[in-house]
């Protein structure tokens, strides 16, 4: 779900812009306060991780695919500031390096996808996560129910941008239902890769989970964990 | 950031993102998406405008003049990786320094 340059008029794009740029760097400040030379390595690899998997795109409804946006699974691997910021890398190389997404449209996606996706996306981890038993197998399930959100709520986005800026005379209703219902199935990949992934950094390396460390049972020194 | 170099997980997950952006790449579907799709479907699609940088060398996850699409498609998940790797290297180690032990 990269916005190309064109559907969303210049004035509302550049807007965007600067709201995502107020965003992110509130995020560059969070994760200063957080990361250290322990997490910085895996918010790296997050990155790099996610870049790979969103060039894969997998075949949803009739001629339509899909990939993964990724919000959710950073957050919940490094925290939603390291995530914003690997999201924010992610979109910015691919607009400048393979020309995905627009040049004058990357407020548009990083607010879509660095803002809404990882902070909407990780309010829902959280609230999942709080009904859930307190147990690392919750994990997963947290994530499959974030992730599947995620995506109509980031299509969302998009329907506000469109409502307010859009080039197009088209009725924002009918992109509105358009787009909700083509990302939701969408979700449904976002879901597994989510916590599939999540799942398997929970097997070799649970330490290294954000999203499990902060609830994980204290380690007792000589404690069998 | 010894870690990155010294960490097997750190560098089992980066030669797992080479493997899916370098070979996998290639077989993933090459049908529109979402938004596009939506955009096409009902009648939006025109209002796109071609990146000002669609002529650059990697344009369209491809390296121009490589005539093979799987070299091609696999050479710029390669490269993109890399490129991720250092500008997210660069910055979440700045970002480390205040909290970590100085070496």
């Amino acid at each position: 779900m990269h916005i190309p340059d064109g559907f969303i008029n210049l004035p509302v794009s550049l807007i965007f812009i600067a709201l995502s740029a107020l965003g992110v760097l509130a995020c560059l400040k969070g994760a200063r306060a957080q990361l250290d030379d322990k997490t910085a390595p895996l918010a790296g690899l997050v990155t790099v991780f996610i870049f790979a998997v969103q060039m894969i795109n997998f075949p949803v409804a009739a001629g339509t695919s899909g990939h993964l946006l990724g919000g959710v699974l950073a957050a919940v691997l490094v925290g939603p500031y390291a995530a914003t910021l690997s999201i924010t890398i992610v979109l910015i190389l691919q607009a400048l390096l393979f020309a995905d997404g627009g040049l004058t449209a990357v407020g548009l996606n990083l607010f879509n996808l660095s803002l809404v996706g990882v902070w909407g996306g990780y309010a829902i981890f959280l609230l999942a996560r709080r009904f859930l038993p307190k147990k690392k197998s919750s994990i997963p399930i947290a994530c499959l129910v974030a992730a599947f959100i995620q995506v109509p709520l980031a299509a969302s986005g998009f329907v506000l941008q469109y409502a307010i800026g859009a080039e197009s005379t088209i009725p924002v209703a009918t992109v509105a239902t358009a787009m909700i219902s083509t990302h939701i199935l969408i979700g449904i990949g976002e879901a597994l890769i989510t916590a599939l992934t999540v799942s398997a950094v929970l097997a070799s390396r649970s330490d290294l989970v954000f999203g499990w460390r902060q609830i994980a049972p204290q380690l007792k020194i000589g404690a069998k964990s | 950031m010894k870690e990155f170099l010294t960490n097997k997980f750190i560098l089992a997950g980066i030669a797992l993102s080479l493997v899916i952006a370098g070979v996998f790449s290639f077989y993933a579907s090459s049908q529109p998406d979402g938004l596009e799709k939506v955009a096409e479907t009902k009648g939006f699609l025109d209002t796109a405008k071609d990146p000002i940088n669609s002529g650059s060398p990697l344009a369209d996850y491809s390296v121009s003049g490589v005539d093979s699409e799987r070299v091609s498609v696999g050479a710029s998940g390669v490269i993109g990786v890399l490129a991720t790797l250092v500008v997210a290297g660069i910055i979440f180690r700045l970002l480390a320094k205040k909290n970590s032990k100085e070496d």
